[in-house]
């Protein structure tokens, strides 16, 4: 087991005939199940090429028609990203996983109001986001792949290269991953940390999680707040950000203390008093872990 | 993007809210003028700059003769202005807003902002107006009234009138005062704003309902559909490093500490910052080479993080996924040899090709350290820093 995705998903990628859907389609390709996995492409106008061996659609839809598929990854530039996941989102698919990074805030509104208003049961993880890997079965996204091991332990992240430091943490300790997720750093997105918390306390091949989070809005707090009532299983964090000035926005359009709020001591302290390992040194998220489940 | 008080209404007034008369200027001559163009008996010289806190500064002074309009003018423009968001050293004053005075009856506060957890624009309202919404937040969180707005149906006029007449407005000025939320959410969504704050609203004394402070911030993912505010930038209220690093696509910002920092991914930049401090050092800068970074880019960081004299070493922390530890290592080592590296360099390859890339810093002629984990690293940097 693992959540979101594994070897029986069927994927369609939108975006797939520009200069990056085409590397990481390629990259995830040669990933494990890559090739049972990837079977379509989507982007306008280009139907009927190939990319990589993969046959390209019009739209979702006939892709959906086509081939089966269940879960989209997004590789479309910033202006045309959150049309894509609504159209990901009409073909009802199960999971659309949004890479792209840059998309008006004002964009995601209007794109999560859509999904809230039509009662979509669609699974949005992103934008902005490394995306979901299952090791050694799939992975969805621009993760490296070799750096992961098939384990048990979940993890989740709003940052990309903050989730590689943690996976090979996590591997070189002989350790391995249930699945890992990475949520990404917008301020409006679909799953957030307490999303993810609970499909982890749900499945049984996870047996522990490690939580990177970030400073900026209350997402943590909240997954913490869950935790505390609900969690089954140990959990380790980290919070990035203690340094960070208030009032400036650290890469991550998401990654802003504002008015008071989104503080990397209050998402601490919260984590903490819902029994989580939190370590303030991002070298021992690994070593933290291993204290947890021993 | 922020954009100064008198820019923000002027988009305030795009959309039908009402604000007072001004002119911007950048001379006390043209300030002068201004007052005369405006006509009346009062007028408010005020300093722009994108910080708040202007006023208890010594930024905003109100002139009731000529002679007073040119003395305020004459004092505010060039001074080094001090508020709690410029930091100690102030921020230099080049441009002032003349505006007409105001009748002041009663000031209220309204800001709208994006809510994360109802991904909805919300509306917040106080009678608490001049005062910090942080302040009234902590102090007396019932005075303030929420309005989350449904993004297809806009604002409910009913609520709005509603929660007008809770925040104190007059029974006159509430149909104003609904006009006037409408105009600003309206604002907020076509000029594509992360933030948008009226402090104050102010109820004049014939009951009107108008913005006298106007604080815009704009969604940088935005700005290609808003030319307009593209318009109103502002470089001098940039840092200059900042705005060199983004002609490189390279995310940067200053800190007051002396180890530089290069990071890929802003996760693992802020980490990375966090690690220095906890071994004892203080981080410089925020820096983000991205997920692509080449070797141009690296050389150009290197040369910002260097151009700040506070810099006594610099920390390189790159985990290679898609991006390979030997082109980064390559790119080091090309960018020290351009720049002329004076301060200690330790550097921390991890990930895809990383004992390539670690073969090509220990062969290099370049003076540095490798570190094999982040704690290593920082703990090397603080050492060679404090040596």
């Amino acid at each position: 087991m693992s959540i979101l995705i594994n070897k029986d998903t069927r994927i369609v990628t939108q975006g797939i005939t520009g200069k990056t859907g085409e590397f990481h389609t390629k990259q995830c390709l040669d990933y494990a199940f890559g090739r049972d996995c990837f079977v379509a492409g989507v982007t306008p106008g280009k139907e009927g090429q190939e990319v990589q061996g993969v046959p390209v659609y019009n739209n979702v839809a006939d892709a959906k028609a086509e081939h089966g598929v269940n879960a989209s990854v997004i590789y479309v530039p910033p202006r045309f990203a959150a049309a894509a996941i609504d159209e990901a989102v009409d073909a009802e698919l199960d999971l659309v996983i949004c890479i792209t990074e840059g998309i008006p805030v004002a964009d995601m509104i209007k794109t999560r109001d859509r999904m809230r208003k039509m009662n979509s049961k669609t699974i949005l993880v992103g934008p902005n986001c490394p995306g979901v890997i299952t090791p050694e079965e799939v992975k969805i996204g621009i993760m490296p792949g070799y750096i992961h091991k098939k384990g048990n332990i979940g993890i989740v992240s709003r940052s990309g290269t903050l989730t590689y430091e943690a996976v090979h943490q996590v591997t070189q300790l002989g350790l391995g991953q249930s699945s890992c997720v990475g949520i990404g750093g917008d301020p409006v997105n679909g799953m957030k940390h307490l999303d993810v918390m609970k499909m982890f306390n749900d499945d049984p091949e996870t047996h522990a999680v490690v939580m990177c989070g970030e400073i900026g809005g209350t997402d943590e707090e909240e997954c913490a707040a869950w935790i505390k009532e609900n969690m089954t299983k140990p959990v380790v964090g980290f919070i990035a950000g203690v340094t960070a000035p208030p009032g400036k926005r650290m890469g991550h359009a998401g990654a802003i203390i504002s008015g008071g709020q989104g503080t990397a001591q209050s998402k601490i302290d919260a984590l903490e008093e819902a029994g989580v390992h939190v370590t303030l040194n991002p070298s021992e998220m690994g070593s933290t872990l291993l204290k947890a489940i021993s | 993007m922020n954009v100064h008080e008198y820019q923000g209404k002027e988009i305030l007034r795009k959309y039908g809210v009402t604000t007072p008369r001004g002119i911007a200027c950048f001379s006390v001559d043209e300030a002068v003028a201004a007052a005369e163009e405006l006509g009346g008996k009062v007028w408010v010289v005020k300093a722009q700059i994108h910080a708040g806190g202007r006023g208890l500064g010594g930024g905003v002074k109100v002139a009731t003769s000529m002679e007073q309009v040119r003395e305020y003018a004459d004092a505010i423009l060039g001074m080094q202005l001090v508020t709690h968001q410029t930091g100690p050293e102030g921020k230099e004053v080049k441009r002032l807003y003349i505006e007409e005075g105001a009748d002041i009856a009663d000031e209220l506060y309204v800001g709208a902002l994006v809510d994360r957890e109802t991904q909805k624009v919300v509306l917040m309202c106080s009678s608490e107006g001049g005062m910090s919404i942080e302040e009234v937040a902590e102090k007396t969180p019932e005075k303030i009234i929420k309005i989350y707005v449904d993004p297809t149906e806009g604002l409910n006029r009913a609520e709005a009138e509603d929660v007008c007449a809770k925040i104190g407005m007059p029974a006159e000025a509430i149909s104003e005062g609904a006009d006037f939320l409408a105009g600003l959410y309206e604002a907020f969504v076509k000029s594509d704003a992360s933030l948008a704050e009226i402090n104050p609203l102010v109820i004049t004394g014939d009951k009107r309902v108008i913005a006298l402070d106007a604080k815009f911030n704009i969604d940088s993912n935005a700005l290609y559909r808003q030319p307009e505010i593209v318009a109103y930038r502002d470089l001098d209220e940039e840092d200059a490093n900042e705005i060199e690093a983004s002609k490189w696509d390279l995310s940067y910002i200053s800190l007051d500490g002396n180890i530089g920092c290069l990071v890929n991914g802003a996760g693992l930049a802020m980490a990375t910052m966090d690690i220095i401090k906890l071994y004892g050092g203080d981080p410089a800068n925020f820096l983000d080479v991205g997920g692509g970074a080449n070797a141009e880019q690296v050389t150009e960081a290197f040369k910002i993080m260097l151009g700040n004299k506070n810099v006594e070493g610099i920390l390189v922390n790159i985990f290679g996924g898609i991006m390979q530890c030997d082109v980064i290592a390559e790119g080091i080592v090309a960018a020290a040899k351009q720049v002329d590296m004076t301060v200690p360099l330790v550097v921390r390859l991890e990930g895809t090709n990383v004992e390539k890339g670690r073969q090509i810093l220990d062969e290099s002629d370049v003076k540095l350290q490798t570190a094999t984990t982040m704690a290593d690293a920082a703990e090397k940097i603080v050492a060679a820093v404090k040596a």
